[in-house]
């Protein structure tokens, strides 16, 4: 039977595009339209690869074993219990229905919580916190955005659709999109078809017209001063983005603080006394600079090439204080490009239900926040906790060798739907529903709009869902908690007897 | 002249091909030929007086690994050399926070040295040498 599946929203990026139509033959994605090639990739052949995990597996003497589904619960409860600080570490992942229970995991453990966030916009949260930000929703900025300027990010790469949906490439209703022209003149000269598949391909890679190569910063194309839809790039290294970009900046590596140091001097009207800042001239920083007070509305996005360099959260301080500066002359906004598809909703999610979005603590019963402290990371650099778990998410192929290293000196359970890097390496392994497409739930995406994700096929027999197995876990480790208070109290009145 | 050594900063970040290929599977064919490898400015392969698609070692203070050289497809990177996120570049990235949680995966120097004859580790076989698993 084939059943074609409307307004199916891709569980990858922070993206969240919800207009993909899945084609189901017989419980199976056979085919798929609207989505990038990232998105394909998973929902039409890798969440159904030999990757998959089928059924828990626990490891003994060196080797992973498949077993029961109630003997790794109980191990894994059994773990968690006998730890005195666990780790429990991901959610990015998972729907925020399961990052809800996570938090009431933590808690009842008085354990560290932390999401990926640490390792690639937790700077930003920071940055936020001290400054605030001015931003807006993605809707907003596809319809109303004349200036867009992708800085320390290519969203080409990570966020492939970015730019076709939400930004430059995308008609809004105010604000027309050049790409859009680009394609009306190929209609001019080919057939429909021909279109329809240049179309087809540039939604994966737009080719653009041929752009001379330097690495010395070009100057601004005159380009940059008229009226309409532009698109700057600044990072350290050319990409796709920067090939489909009116103008490219190419920046020193972790100078990003010193330019936007310049720049907010620029947008105040002061004067410079040097002649180049971070390997740009600052003759060009001007012209950027009257370009962004000239917009009507500018939106800067940025990722963890800010995030990552050198100065890291302060980074994007200034980022945003640039953006509030420009703000008194113009309509600008500034948004973090989130990766995972529900890391936004991590943040959300923690931070309404402890007060903080990630590096959390409850060892005293009572949540604490402090990046530095109870970052994943941290922890497993100190050596803190003695045990860990990771849920949708793989800091095996995306945390430092030493971390991991640490990591493996004590016991680590993991639940993922597949044989990613940190599930080869688990002690306890679970299997897990793809959320997104074997789980419904719900996701924010980057700019915090919550997205109801649907479920297109179902889960093979015998896996649940993440939430599933984090209760299962809970309610076990509230029995073994009991049964152990039980015991405490028993030998304190066998002691007490002796005694008398 | 060929140099023996070339330091260059590290730079690490997404590419569209590793993207596709962490969705396919980290075991998969298509993870290990786009993560396991750098990408380095044509002139900086001359300088190593390497062909494009050859082995080297790059080593930093916290590790080292051996991954494939390509040219990088979209301009100029001298002095850097890119790796995709993933297994092969946190060998040698630093697990240093700076107290705020993010580790150091970038903007630091390297050495990159030609390995022609050193192999480059599958995922099975770089997970068993760093942690034993
Ligand atoms: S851009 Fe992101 S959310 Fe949109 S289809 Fe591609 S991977 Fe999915």
């Amino acid at each position: 039977m084939t059943e074609i599946i409307k307004s199916v929203v891709c569980p990858i990026c922070g993206c969240l595009c919800d207009d993909l139509e899945v084609t189901v033959e017989n419980n199976e994605i056979v085919k798929m339209k609207n989505g990038c090639a990232v998105c394909e990739a998973k929902m039409v052949h890798g969440y159904k690869s030999d990757e998959r995990i089928l059924e828990p597996h626990i490891r003994k003497n060196g080797k992973l074993v498949p077993v029961s589904m109630d003997e790794a619960i109980y191990k894994a409860a059994q773990i968690l219990t006998d730890a005195k600080y666990p780790l429990l570490f991901g959610w990015t992942s998972s729907a925020s229905e399961t990052q809800h229970v996570g938090v009431e995991l933590a808690e009842e453990l008085g354990c560290a919580l932390d999401n990926c966030c640490s390792v690639c916009h937790g700077p930003s949260v920071m940055a936020i916190q001290e400054i605030g930000i001015p931003t807006a929703t993605l809707g907003q900025i596809r319809h109303r955005a004349d200036l867009l300027v992708y800085w320390a990010c290519d969203p080409w790469s990570a966020h492939p659709r970015h730019v076709e949906r939400y930004t430059a490439f995308t008609d809004g209703r105010f604000e027309k999109s050049e790409f859009k022209e680009y394609v009306q003149k190929l209609k001019g000269k080919a057939s429909k078809k021909k279109v329809e598949a240049a179309i087809r391909r540039t939604q994966v890679r737009y080719q653009p017209p041929p752009r001379p190569q330097t690495a010395i910063v070009e100057a601004p194309p005159p380009t940059l001063a008229k009226t309409g839809r532009k698109m700057i790039v600044f990072d350290v290294k050319k990409t796709m983005t920067a090939e489909v970009a009116d103008y490219f900046v190419q920046v020193e590596p972790n100078s990003d603080y010193e330019i936007f140091g310049a720049m907010r001097c620029l947008v105040n009207d002061q004067e410079i006394d040097v002649d180049k800042v971070g390997g740009v001239p600052v003759e060009y920083l001007k012209e950027i600079v009257d370009a962004m007070v000239n917009a009507d509305f500018g939106a800067i996005f940025f990722g963890l090439g800010l995030t990552q360099s050198v100065g890291r959260f302060r980074n994007i301080e200034i980022a945003i204080a640039m953006t509030r500066d420009l703000n008194r002359k113009t309509k600008f906004v500034i948004s973090p490009m989130r990766g995972h598809f529900n890391v936004t909703g991590a943040n959300t999610v923690f931070a309404w239900q402890t007060g903080y979005p990630f590096a959390l603590d409850f060892s005293q019963g009572y949540p604490q926040y402090n990046p530095g402290e109870f970052t994943a990371n941290d922890l497993l650099r100190r050596g803190d906790n003695d045990a860990t778990l990771v849920i949708s998410a793989d800091p095996g192929a995306h945390f430092p060798k030493s971390s991991i290293q640490n990591m493996m000196k004590h016991p680590l359970i993991t639940i993922n739907p597949d044989w990613n890097a940190i599930s080869r390496l688990g002690d306890v392994v679970f299997p897990a529903q793809w959320c997104g497409i074997e789980q419904a739930g719900t996701a924010y995406r980057m700019d915090s709009v919550a997205i109801s994700l649907k479920k297109v096929v179902e889960a093979p027999k015998g896996v649940p869902s993440d939430e599933e197995i984090i209760k299962r876990i809970l309610n076990k480790v509230r029995v073994i908690k009991a049964q152990k208070t039980r015991k405490d109290v028993t030998e304190t009145k066998n002691v007490e007897n002796k005694k008398i | 002249m060929v140099e023996q050594k070339l330091r260059v900063t590290l730079i690490t970040g997404r590419t569209i091909d590793q993207g596709v290929a962490k969705e396919l599977g980290k075991g998969s064919q298509e993870y290990f030929d786009s993560v396991a490898i750098c990408f380095l400015d044509p002139s900086d392969i001359k300088k190593l007086g390497l062909k494009n698609g050859v082995n080297v070692q790059i080593t930093s203070p916290y590790g080292s690994v051996v991954v494939k050289a390509k040219k990088y497809p979209y301009g100029a990177i001298s002095g850097m050399v890119f790796m995709p996120c993933g297994l092969w570049a946190n060998a040698i990235c630093s697990d240093e926070t700076d107290s705020i949680g993010m580790p150091t995966f970038r903007g630091f120097t390297v050495e990159v040295e030609p390995a022609p004859d050193k192999p480059v580790l599958t995922l099975d076989e770089l997970l068993k040498q760093q942690f034993g698993k």
